[in-house]
C-alpha cells in the first residue's frame, strides 16, 4: 500500500511538471489533437496540390474568414507560411497601443542591460583551456554529470523529489486532516447561509467591513499595488452604488416608510439613514496617494471608456487627408530637429547597439505597424534630403535597422521617380498628368503599398521637381551639414533643415535682416554723440546677444502655418466601420472604402497672404459687417458686379455738395400743403378712355408725350 | 473720416451746407428733375432755365476763418509753389445768351479740369461687367451719369479750398533740416510765431500729449499726476490738475469738453474743468489710449495684455479682446479704417476690429520688440520702428511690404504721421521730420526735413491739427514746434471747426452722434460696405433652389411654337429643336475653341521659366 502510495504520488508529481511545462516547451500542434480536422485539412490540400498541377501553382494561404478578437487556436494552420506558429505571436494583442510599446521597449532596454557581473565566475565554470581540463569536461559530459551549480545529476535530483515513508504518511494524515475541516466549514458555512435574522446580517457586514478595511490597511502599507487594486475594487462598487437606485428612497420598503414617516418617528429615522447610507457608500474615498491614483483611475476610465477603435477610427480618418499627413510628418521633422541637440554623441553611437538587443521585442510591433511606418516614411522620404542625414544620426526612435534599409531603399526609389517626374512636371504641371502617373508605379512597386499618391497642390510638385533638381548634390551636402551640426550644433539648428520652407525662408531673412542704410542726422541724440561709432556696435551687438535666443522668425513661420492649416477646409470621412465588411476592435474599414466615402471639401480661394511671408492675414469672414451688406439682388440686375456699380456712389452730404445731395435723396412722390392732389385718371397713366372713338386720346401715347416734353424741354434750354 | 472711403484726402467740399437752404434748381443734364403736381403746365417749360449764379457770399463767409497757417516767404530763402495749371477742362458745349442781349464772353458754365473731376469719381471701372440686359444696362448708364453730374459738382465746389499748405525750401543745395526753429520764428508772422512755445515743467516728469479733433485745444498728462487742458492758441487754461496717481495716456473724447486719463489703475474721465465724471474700472491698468471718432470708441491698451474698446457715446464696453501676446504699450489707429495697430515684443504688428477676436492681420516688422507705430491719414502707409533700430515704412494696402527702411542712430520711440503725411520720430532728447514729395506720399527716410533737439527726452508726439505744428511732450516739459507744411490748410466749418462756438459744437456734437458709425463695421477694407454679400446671396439661391425643386432663373428649354397648319408636323417640330440644339452646340464648340489658345499660353509659361543646369551658379 505504502509503496503504491509513493508510486502515485511519484506519478502525480511528474504529471503535473509535464503539465506545467507544456505550455512553454511544446509548440502547439494542433492537427495531432484533432484528427478529424486533420483529415479535411489533408483532403483539400490535396485538392489544391491537383488543381496546381495545370501550371498555375500559386500557394493559395491559409485565410481566416472571420474575424473576432478571440481567435481559437485550433483553426490557425501554420502551413502555407514557411515559418513555425509561435504561440506567443497569438498570444500578444494585434496592435500594441503606442503609449505602451513606448514602456515596452524602455523596460527591454533596461533588461537587455545586463548588471555588471564578476569575470571570474564566468571564466571559471565556460572555458576549458588545458588539455586535462578538457578531457574532464569530456568525461562528465558523457556521463551526464553536472558541469555546473547544481552538482546533482537527474537521478539524484529524482530520488530527492521521492518522499520517504513516514513523510507520506504525515501528508497523507494532513490531507485527511484538511478535508474534514473543509467539509466542517461547509456544513457550517451552509447553516449560515439559511440564518435569517436581519439583525445577524447587519452585524456580519459590519464586521466584515471593518475587516476589510484594516486589511486594506495593511495592505497599503505593505503592498501598495495590490491596495490600489482593492481600492478600484472600491471605487468600482461605489460606481454600482451610484449607478443603481439602491438606498435611495425609492424602493418598495421606502415607499411604505414614506407615508408611514409622517407619523412614525422610526420611520422617518430609518429613511434617513438609508439616505446617509447612499451617501456613505456613493463618497469617494479619500486615500493617501490620492492624486496618482487618480490619475491612474482617470487613465483607466478613459480608456475603458473610449474604446481603441475609436481612437483608430480617427487615426484612420486623418490617414488619407492630405494635409494631416504633412502635418505629422513636419512634427516628427520637428522632434527630429531637437534631437540632436538634446543627445550628446556618445548616445547615438551607442543606440545602434541597444537596438539590436532589443529587436526580438519590437519586431512584432514592427510587422504590425509595417504598413503605417512605410506609409509614414514615405512622407519622409519626399523631403528626404533632410530625413535621410538625420535618421542615419539616430535610429533610435522606433525603426530597427530593418526598417532603416528599407528607408534608404524607398527613398532611392523615390528619387529616381521625382526624377523622371521632374521631367513630366515640368513639361505640364498640372495636377492631372501626375495622377495619371501614379497607377503605373503602383502596379511596380506593390511592395510600397502606394496609396495612389496625390500632388495636393502645385508647390507639392514644385517640391518634387525641385527634390529631383537637387539629387545630385545631395550626399556631399548631407555630409557637410552633418560636419556643420557637430562642429556648432547650436548654430541656426533649423536653418539648414527646413528645406521645405526654405525659398520663403530665405525671403523673410533677407527681409528682416537686410542692411538699411543709416540716417545722418544733423542732431544726434545726446547719449550717443560721444563716442557713436564704438557705442554703436557695441548696442548692435548687445541687441543681437538679447535676441538671439528667440527666433522670432521661426515662431511666426510656425504660427503662419497654423494659421493656414487651420483654415483649410477639412475633408468629411463618411465611413461607417462594419458596413458592408467584418467590423471589430483592431479591424479598420478598408482603404477603399475609405476613399469612397471620403468626401473631400473643395479647396477655397487661394490665401491673400499666399506669398506674403511676413503676413498672417485672417481669412474668417466678418459676420456682423456681412449682416449690413446687401444680400439680395433687385430687379433688373442678373450679377452682382452690376447692381454694385449703382451703388458705389455715395448719397450722403459728407461726400456731396449741397446740391448734388438734395438732387440725389429727391423724393419722387412730394406734396406740399394747401395744394388738392387730385385722383388719377387713367389718361394720366396712359390708358385708353372708355370710349374707343377718341382718337386724340388714341394718339396721345406715353412714350410720344415724353419726347415731345423733351423736345420742348431743350428748345426751352436753348432760348 | 474713417468709415468714409475717398479717393483723395481733399476735404470734400462740405461748405456748401453753409449756404442758405435754397429751393431745388435742377441742372439741365439732371435726370431726376419729375413734374410736381402742384406745378403749372407751363412751370415745366421754365425748370431747366438758369444754373443760379456762384455764390460769392459763401466765399466770403469762409474767407474770415481760414486758419492762419504758416506761409512762410522770407526774401528768396523761402518760396510758395505755384500751383500747375490744368491742360485739359471739361467745357459746356452749348453757348448761353442774356437776357439783355449781351453776349457772354465766357459762355456755360466754369470748365472744370478732367483730373480734378475725376478725383471725385468713385465707380471703379477696371473690372469687365457680365452681358447686361437693356434694362439693366439703362440703370447702370443712370448710375454713370448722376456719378459724373456728382463729380463735377465736387471739383467745381473745390474752388472754395482757398488756403495753400506752407513748406521750407532751402536756398539751392540748402539742407532744410539745418533751419532751425529760432530762424523758422523769426520767419513767420506774428500770429504764427506765437505757435512756437515751450513750457517748462520739469516737476512732474516726461508728459502725452493730445490734441483735440479740431485742433485747437491741447491736453497732456505729466507721469506724476499732473494733468492739464489749454486753448493752447490763446494759451487760456481750461483746468489744470493733479490727480495723484501715474498718469499713462491722456486723449480727447469726441470733442474737447471730455477727455479720458489712464492713470495708474484706472480709466477716469474729466469734463473740460477737471471734474472727474467716469471711472472705469473695467479697464484697468491702461498704457495707452485712442479714440476713434467716427464709431464713439475709445480703444485702450491695457498691461494685461487686453485691447478693450468702450463706447463713449452709451458707455458700454464693445469688446475686449485678448491680444495673447503680453504686455501692451504700442498702439495706434489708422485714420482710413479704424483699425487698431498694435506693436508686440516679439517684432509684429497686429491690425485689430472690435467685431473680430482675432486679429484682422499679423505682420512681422522688425527682429527685435516694435517700440512705435504711426499709420498715415489716407491709411497707406505704416510706420514701424522696432528695437533693431530699424525704422521702416510698410505699405498697408494689401500687400503689407516694406517699401523703405532706415537705420537710426538710436531708434525712434515714438512715431506720428502728420494730415499731409510728414512723419516725426522721437529719438531720444531729438524730434526728426521727414518729408515726401507732396501730399500722402511716400516720406522719403534719407535726408531728414526738419530736426530739432530738447531739453529732455521725448515722451509724446502729436501733430496739431489744421496748424502746422507739433507738440513734443518730454521729460522738461512741452515744446510746441512749427512745422511748415504738416497739416491741411482748408478745414471742413461743419465737421471739424476750430473756430466754432459753443453752440455750433452742440449741434454737431448731435449731427456726429446720428451719424455715429457701428463698432461691428470696422474691417480693413471699408468700401467692402458697398458690395453685395455673395456668400449668402449664393447661399440664399442654392436654398430657394431647393425649396422650389428646380432652378427659377434658370433658362427654360427651347419650344418651337406652333406654325401654321401642317408646317408644325411632329418631324417639322423636332427639325426644329435640333436646329437650335445644334446651333447652341456649336456656340459652345466655338467658346471653348477660343479659351484653348489661351489656356495653351497659360500653360506654356511655366515652361519657359523651367529651371537650367546653370541656375545653380546664380547665387
Amino acid at each position: 500500500m505504502s509503496a503504491a502510495g509513493v508510486a502515485e504520488s511519484l506519478l502525480a508529481l511528474s504529471q503535473q511538471e509535464e503539465l506545467e511545462d507544456l505550455p512553454k516547451d511544446y509548440p502547439l500542434n494542433p492537427s495531432e489533437d484533432e484528427e478529424d480536422i486533420d483529415g479535411e485539412r489533408k483532403h483539400q490540400k490535396l485538392l489544391e496540390a491537383i488543381s496546381s498541377l495545370d501550371g498555375n501553382n500559386r500557394w493559395k494561404l491559409a485565410e481566416r474568414s472571420e474575424a473576432s478578437l478571440k481567435v481559437s487556436e485550433f483553426n490557425v494552420t501554420s502551413e502555407g507560411l514557411g515559418e513555425k506558429l509561435v504561440l506567443s505571436d497569438l498570444l500578444g494583442p494585434v496592435k500594441t497601443s503606442s503609449s505602451l510599446a513606448a514602456v515596452k521597449k524602455q523596460l527591454n532596454r533596461v533588461k537587455s542591460k545586463k548588471t555588471v557581473e564578476l569575470p571570474l565566475n564566468k571564466e571559471e565554470v565556460e572555458r576549458a583551456r588545458t588539455p586535462l581540463e578538457q578531457e574532464v569536461f569530456n568525461l562528465l559530459h558523457k556521463n551526464k554529470q553536472p558541469v555546473t551549480d547544481p552538482l546533482l545529476t537527474p537521478v539524484e535530483k529524482a530520488s530527492l523529489k521521492a518522499m520517504s515513508l513516514e513523510e507520506a504518511k504525515m501528508r497523507r494524515a494532513e490531507l485527511q486532516r484538511a478535508r474534514a475541516l473543509q467539509s466542517y466549514y461547509e456544513a457550517r458555512a451552509r447553516r449560515e447561509k439559511k440564518i435569517k435574522s436581519k439583525k445577524y446580517r447587519k452585524v456580519l457586514k459590519k464586521g466584515k467591513a471593518k475587516k476589510a478595511l484594516k486589511e486594506f490597511e495593511k495592505l497599503q502599507k505593505e503592498n501598495p499595488t495590490a491596495a490600489l487594486e482593492e481600492l478600484e475594487k472600491i471605487e468600482k462598487a461605489r460606481m454600482m452604488e451610484r449607478m443603481s437606485l439602491k438606498h435611495q428612497n425609492s424602493g418598495k420598503w421606502a415607499k411604505s416608510k414614506a407615508i408611514m414617516a409622517k407619523y412614525d418617528l422610526k420611520a422617518r429615522q430609518a429613511m434617513q439613514e438609508q439616505l446617509a447610507r447612499h451617501k456613505e457608500l456613493t463618497q469617494k474615498l479619500q486615500a493617501a496617494s490620492e492624486s496618482e491614483e487618480e490619475e491612474g483611475d482617470v487613465e483607466e476610465e478613459g480608456e475603458l471608456l473610449v474604446p481603441d477603435a475609436v481612437n483608430e477610427i480617427q487615426m484612420d480618418a486623418d490617414g488619407p487627408n492630405p494635409w494631416m499627413l504633412r502635418n505629422h510628418s513636419s512634427g516628427t521633422k520637428e522632434a527630429r530637429i531637437q534631437d540632436p541637440e538634446q543627445l550628446p554623441e556618445p548616445v547615438a553611437h551607442e543606440t545602434p547597439e541597444s537596438e539590436e538587443e532589443e529587436r526580438p521585442g519590437a519586431e512584432e510591433e514592427i510587422l504590425l505597424n509595417e504598413f503605417e511606418e512605410r506609409r509614414s516614411l514615405r512622407k519622409k522620404a519626399e523631403l528626404n534630403q533632410d530625413t535621410e542625414p538625420v535618421s542615419r544620426q539616430e535610429p533610435k526612435d522606433s525603426s530597427s535597422q530593418e526598417v532603416l534599409s528599407e528607408l534608404r531603399a524607398l527613398s532611392q526609389k523615390l528619387n529616381k521617380e521625382n526624377q523622371s517626374g521632374k521631367q513630366k512636371v515640368s513639361s505640364a504641371r498640372t495636377v492631372r498628368v501626375v495622377q495619371r502617373k501614379d497607377p503605373t508605379e503602383e502596379e511596380e512597386e506593390p511592395l510600397l503599398l502606394h496609396r495612389p499618391e496625390r500632388a495636393q497642390t502645385v508647390e507639392d510638385l514644385e517640391e518634387l521637381g525641385k527634390e529631383g533638381c537637387f539629387q545630385n548634390k545631395e550626399v556631399p551636402r548631407s555630409v557637410l551639414e552633418g560636419q556643420q551640426l557637430e562642429r556648432n550644433p547650436n548654430n541656426h539648428p533649423g536653418a539648414p533643415k527646413e528645406k521645405k520652407k526654405k525659398e520663403q525662408m530665405i525671403d523673410l531673412q533677407n527681409f528682416l535682416t537686410t542692411k538699411s542704410p543709416s540716417v545722418k542726422s544733423l542732431a544726434v541724440p545726446m547719449t550717443i554723440e560721444e563716442l557713436e561709432d564704438e557705442e554703436e556696435r557695441d548696442q548692435k551687438r548687445m541687441i543681437k546677444e538679447a535676441f538671439a535666443g528667440d527666433d522670432v522668425i521661426r515662431d511666426f513661420l510656425k504660427e503662419k502655418r497654423e494659421a493656414v492649416e487651420a483654415s483649410k477646409p477639412k475633408d468629411v470621412d463618411l465611413t461607417l466601420p462594419g458596413w458592408g465588411e467584418w467590423g471589430g476592435v483592431g479591424l479598420k474599414p478598408s482603404a477603399k472604402k475609405r476613399r469612397r466615402f471620403l468626401i473631400k471639401t473643395p479647396e477655397g480661394p487661394p490665401r491673400k497672404d499666399k506669398n506674403l511671408p511676413n503676413v498672417i492675414i485672417n481669412e474668417k469672414r466678418n459676420v456682423h459687417a456681412a449682416a449690413h451688406q446687401v444680400r439680395v439682388l433687385p430687379y433688373p440686375f442678373t450679377h452682382h458686379q452690376q447692381f454694385e456699380r449703382t451703388i458705389q456712389t455715395p448719397i450722403g452730404p459728407t461726400w456731396n455738395t449741397q446740391r448734388a445731395f438734395q438732387n440725389l435723396t429727391m423724393p419722387k412722390v412730394v406734396t406740399k400743403p394747401g395744394h388738392i392732389i387730385k385722383p388719377i385718371k387713367a389718361e394720366d397713366v396712359g390708358y385708353r378712355s372708355s370710349s374707343r372713338s377718341d382718337l386724340s386720346v388714341v394718339q396721345r401715347n406715353p412714350k410720344q408725350l415724353t419726347v415731345r416734353h423733351k423736345n420742348q424741354l431743350k428748345k426751352n434750354s436753348i432760348d | 473720416m474713417e468709415t468714409v472711403p475717398k479717393p483723395s484726402r481733399d476735404v470734400p467740399p462740405k461748405k456748401n451746407r453753409l449756404q442758405a437752404k435754397k429751393k431745388v434748381e435742377t441742372s439741365l443734364g439732371w435726370k431726376r428733375k419729375t413734374r410736381r403736381y402742384w406745378e403749372e403746365e407751363t412751370s415745366l417749360t421754365a425748370a431747366g432755365a438758369s444754373p443760379g449764379p456762384p455764390s460769392n457770399k459763401k466765399n466770403r463767409e469762409l474767407r474770415h476763418q481760414r486758419p492762419k497757417n504758416t506761409n512762410i516767404q522770407k526774401k528768396s530763402r523761402f518760396s510758395r509753389a505755384q500751383p500747375p495749371k490744368k491742360p485739359r477742362e471739361l467745357r459746356n458745349p452749348e453757348p448761353q445768351r442774356s437776357l439783355s442781349g449781351a453776349q457772354d464772353p465766357f459762355p456755360g458754365p466754369a470748365p472744370i479740369p478732367v483730373e480734378v473731376a475725376q478725383k471725385f469719381c468713385r465707380i471703379d471701372k477696371s473690372k469687365k461687367l457680365p452681358h447686361s440686359k437693356s434694362k439693366t444696362r439703362s440703370r447702370l448708364e443712370v448710375a454713370e451719369a448722376e456719378e459724373q453730374e456728382i463729380s463735377i459738382k465736387a471739383a467745381r465746389s473745390e474752388l472754395l479750398l482757398a488756403e495753400e499748405p506752407g513748406f521750407l525750401e532751402g536756398e539751392d543745395g540748402e539742407d532744410t533740416a539745418k533751419i532751425r526753429q529760432v530762424d523758422i520764428v523769426e520767419a513767420v508772422d506774428i500770429a504764427s510765431a506765437a505757435k512756437h512755445f515751450d513750457l517748462n515743467l520739469r516737476q512732474f516728469g516726461p508728459y502725452r500729449l493730445n490734441y483735440s479733433r479740431t485742433g485747437r485745444h491741447l491736453a497732456f498728462g505729466g507721469r506724476r499726476g499732473h494733468v492739464a487742458t489749454l486753448d493752447w492758441v490763446t494759451k487760456r487754461l481750461m483746468c489744470e490738475i493733479n490727480v495723484m496717481e501715474a498718469v499713462r495716456d491722456i486723449r480727447f473724447l469726441h470733442s474737447e469738453a471730455l477727455f479720458a486719463v489712464a492713470q495708474n489703475r484706472w480709466l477716469h474721465i474729466y469734463d473740460n474743468q477737471g471734474i472727474e465724471l467716469h471711472c472705469i474700472r473695467r479697464c484697468d491698468r491702461v498704457t495707452r489710449l485712442e479714440f476713434l471718432p467716427f464709431h464713439f470708441l475709445l480703444a485702450t491698451a491695457s498691461e494685461t495684455g487686453f485691447l478693450t474698446y468702450l463706447d463713449v457715446s452709451v458707455g458700454k464696453i464693445v469688446a475686449a479682446l485678448n491680444a495673447r501676446a503680453g504686455r501692451l504699450d504700442v498702439m495706434t489707429k489708422n485714420p482710413y479704417n479704424a483699425v487698431i495697430h498694435l506693436g508686440h515684443s516679439n517684432g509684429t504688428v497686429s491690425l485689430w476690429s472690435p467685431a473680430m477676436k482675432e486679429p484682422l492681420a499679423k505682420i512681422l516688422c522688425h527682429r527685435g520688440g516694435v517700440r512705435a507705430v504711426a499709420v498715415d491719414s489716407t491709411g497707406t502707409y505704416m510706420a514701424t520702428s522696432g528695437l533693431d533700430h530699424q525704422l521702416k515704412i510698410f505699405d498697408l494696402r494689401g500687400t503689407f511690404q516694406p517699401l523703405s527702411a532706415r537705420t537710426l542712430p538710436q531708434g525712434a520711440g515714438h512715431l506720428v504721421f502728420s494730415q499731409r503725411g510728414l512723419l516725426a520720430a522721437g529719438m531720444g532728447d531729438v524730434v526728426n521730420i521727414w518729408a515726401g514729395q507732396g501730399k500722402a506720399s511716400l516720406p522719403s527716410l534719407e535726408q531728414p526735413y526738419l530736426t530739432h533737439r530738447l531739453s529732455g527726452h521725448v515722451h509724446g508726439l502729436h501733430f496739431c491739427p489744421f496748424e502746422d505744428v507739433l507738440g513734443v511732450g518730454h521729460t522738461g516739459g512741452i515744446t510746441s514746434m512749427l512745422v511748415p507744411g504738416a497739416a491741411e490748410p482748408n478745414f471742413d466749418g461743419l465737421e471739424s471747426n476750430p473756430y466754432r462756438s459753443q453752440k455750433q459744437r452742440q449741434e454737431w456734437e448731435v449731427k456726429a452722434l446720428l451719424e455715429k458709425v457701428p463698432a461691428e463695421l470696422i474691417c480693413l477694407d471699408p468700401r467692402a460696405l458697398a458690395e453685395v454679400d455673395v456668400i449668402s446671396l449664393e447661399q440664399e439661391k442654392k436654398e430657394r433652389i431647393e425649396r422650389l425643386g428646380y432652378d427659377p432663373e434658370a433658362k427654360a428649354p427651347f419650344q418651337p411654337k406652333p406654325k401654321q397648319k401642317g408646317r408644325s408636323s411632329t418631324a417639322s417640330l423636332v427639325k426644329r429643336k435640333r436646329k437650335v440644339m445644334d446651333e447652341e452646340h456649336r456656340d459652345k464648340v466655338r467658346q471653348s475653341l477660343e479659351q484653348q489658345p489661351q489656356k495653351q499660353e497659360k500653360k506654356a509659361k511655366p515652361t519657359r521659366a523651367r529651371p537650367s543646369a546653370l541656375d545653380r551658379f546664380l547665387r
